[in-house]
């Protein structure tokens, strides 16, 4: 445009640039309603009764029903998300007491070679989960820990554990050199420098770490599923079984997919500034 | 590519860095020696020794089983048997489909994901009327329980009849279709692309808004249109940012397990269509009981991964330090 020859008016100029810029504003909403819709579906049909929840084309009026999430509950919900929260939140205070110690070692006193320890803990990341089945069942068997949730809680440390190892030095990094040198001068100590220092610039990071920990741990289906499922399934266990016994109701289906959904989105939901970060394993702010 | 980490990599701790620096004016300085650098280790340790039981132990148990004949349904083949049980798992025809699969799915489901995604960041990436709710909209999917999604699609979305994809196709004369059955992959790739978009689009986003303002400005003082601005300042900008998300997302695609499991079985319609190499190890044993060739393919698969993460890991390691460095 600046290349122009022809003398625009510049009010006409300054409308144009706002009519392309909301019809790019119009797109992303359709798009993100589109994307979106599938969620807000499984919400909607959740409070419908089976009746409303078959029809074509999809029926939007309705009377909504708790009903089904009282169903699902009654049919045996409690005891997963008891496990579930069980697992989840064991394996994240495991994760922050064995991660916390581990990033300082490798950010703020780092050790000899921390970048090859780093990457080690990078590089089990991509081992195939699916490699290990055969011998963690075995071993699990062995030790009478199947169906047992100290065996998810062991093995969700240990694929949790790398990337808060990662994220939680990100934000070791952020600690300004200048405020621990000045507290290793006052002679503080190590007490000090943590509970002083350090804790108050990393505790938002620590607490958005645990947040993503528990939802990998929450979502997790494949270790679950051969570990747990006879006698002590966990929500996505119990959302499969549920299928396979109540496929053909789908308001009720709906209503335990909303149901175990519920608290991971809202997690993420607050999370959302620093799940970037969580992601990228600390690299991306 | 490790060696071009940038300073900015270097831990905070001032020790190293200030040894480093003093080395050139001062005397070598005494290196950590015995008990203090135990000291220092130490809290490192409890993590490092957790993870390389986890991951080395069941590797070992892995290893022997492999080179056994166990089939759990016959007494009496828990016996040493060499490398018959590799030879089986690579003269299997499934284990190569599998292999094919496993490329298929993450190479098509990284790829769209992340065109989408990049599509996404940039419409996201301007000031507009409700900027945060469609934020928090978009990375909703990635949020959902995987399992919940694969059940989401195949009840509500996939349905030959009542499926909200019949409504919408259905005045372009699409009727009825039965979309997992006939078009099993393309099914379980659309479901792990509505699932990885937000993550490409949060990468990618996160890659927009570290962008520096001058450059672009001075593009559009040159006289560039939006499309020459982003053609060759946004994109090569955005070109590590972009690679990053592509690596992750494989590492965490390579496994995908739950939504085939619930969408197709591995087959949906022609037998093994969307078999990729998690859901064949569970197969062989799980529902063959074949122990030990499972075992064996699983040590194939593990190699395989490592070749793969290694080169990944260099290509990670620069990235990781470019990304901190322009954060």
């Amino acid at each position: 445009m600046a290349t122009a020859p022809v003398y625009t008016p510049r009010r006409f100029r300054i409308t144009r640039r706002r009519a392309t810029g909301s019809f790019w504003s119009a797109i992303t909403w359709l798009v993100a309603i589109v994307l979106f819709f599938p969620v807000f579906w499984m919400v909607i049909t959740s409070f419908k009764k089976e009746g409303d929840a078959y029809t074509n084309p999809p029926r939007i009026a309705f009377h909504p029903t708790f009903s089904q999430f009282s169903q699902v509950f009654s049919s045996g919900a409690g005891p997963p998300f008891l496990h579930s929260v069980f697992v989840s939140l064991v394996s994240v205070v495991l994760v922050l007491v064995l991660a916390l110690p581990a990033a300082y070692a490798l950010s703020i006193r780092p050790v000899k070679r921390w970048r090859d320890s780093l990457f080690f803990f990078l590089s089990t990341k991509m081992l195939p989960y699916v490699a290990a089945i055969v011998p963690i069942y075995i071993i699990a068997e062995h030790i009478g820990l199947l169906d047992n949730d100290w065996a998810l809680v062991i093995l969700y440390t240990g694929f949790n554990l790398p990337l808060a190892v990662w994220m939680i030095r990100s934000f070791f990094l952020e600690v300004p050199r200048e405020l621990l040198e000045a507290a290793r001068i006052d002679g503080g100590g190590l007490r000090v420098e943590l509970t002083k220092v350090i804790m108050p610039i990393v505790a938002p990071g620590i607490a958005a770490t645990a947040l993503i920990c528990v939802i990998f741990t929450w979502n997790e289906f494949f270790f679950a599923y051969f570990l747990t499922a006879t006698k002590g399934p966990t929500v996505p266990i119990f959302l499969v079984s549920f299928l396979q016994s109540e496929g053909q109701y789908w308001a009720r289906l709906s209503a335990a997919a909303t149901a175990a959904c519920l608290p991971v989105i809202l997690a993420g939901w607050i999370a959302q500034k620093q799940l970037v970060r969580g992601l990228s394993l600390g690299a991306l702010k | 590519m490790a060696d071009v980490l940038t300073p900015v990599d270097a831990p905070a701790g001032p020790r190293v860095r200030g040894r480093r620096r003093r080395r050139s004016v001062t005397p070598a300085p005494v290196p950590l020696k015995g008990r203090r650098a135990w000291a220092r280790r130490a809290p490192l340790l409890p993590a490092l020794i957790y993870m390389i039981v986890v991951t080395q132990i069941p590797f070992l148990v892995t290893l022997w089983y492999s080179f056994r004949g166990w089939n759990t349904l016959t007494p009496g083949t828990n016996h040493w048997v060499g490398l018959r049980e590799y030879s089986l798992v690579f003269s299997d025809p499934t284990f190569r489909s599998a292999i094919v699969n496993t490329v298929v799915i993450t190479a098509s489901a990284v790829i769209l994901s992340m065109l989408l995604g990049t599509a996404l960041a940039i419409l996201l990436n301007r000031k507009f009327f409700g900027r945060g709710l469609i934020r928090t909209l978009l990375i909703t999917p990635f949020l959902v329980m995987p399992v919940a999604t694969a059940l989401l699609y195949k009840t509500t979305v996939y349905d030959p009849i009542f499926g909200l994809l019949d409504w919408v196709l259905s005045p372009f004369g699409v009727h009825h279709v039965n979309w997992i059955g006939t078009y099993a992959a393309p099914s379980v790739i659309a479901v792990l692309v509505w699932e990885w978009t937000p993550f490409m689009m949060l990468i990618v986003l996160a890659g927009l808004q570290g962008e520096s303002l001058e450059s672009l400005e001075a593009a559009r003082v040159d006289g560039a249109n939006a499309v020459q601005t982003f053609l060759a300042i946004t994109l090569p900008h955005l070109r590590r940012y972009i690679e990053l998300g592509m690596l992750l997302g494989s590492i965490y695609l390579l496994q995908t397990f739950g939504e085939i499991f619930v969408l197709t079985q591995g087959g949906g319609g022609h037998g093994t269509a969307t078999t990729n190499l998690p859901y064949y190890i569970y197969e062989l044993a799980f529902q063959q009981f074949n122990v030990s060739e499972a075992a064996a393919a699983g040590v194939i698969v593990v190699i395989g991964t490592q070749i793969v993460a290694t080169v990944a890991l260099r290509l990670l390691s620069g990235l990781f330090a470019a990304a901190e460095g322009m954060a």
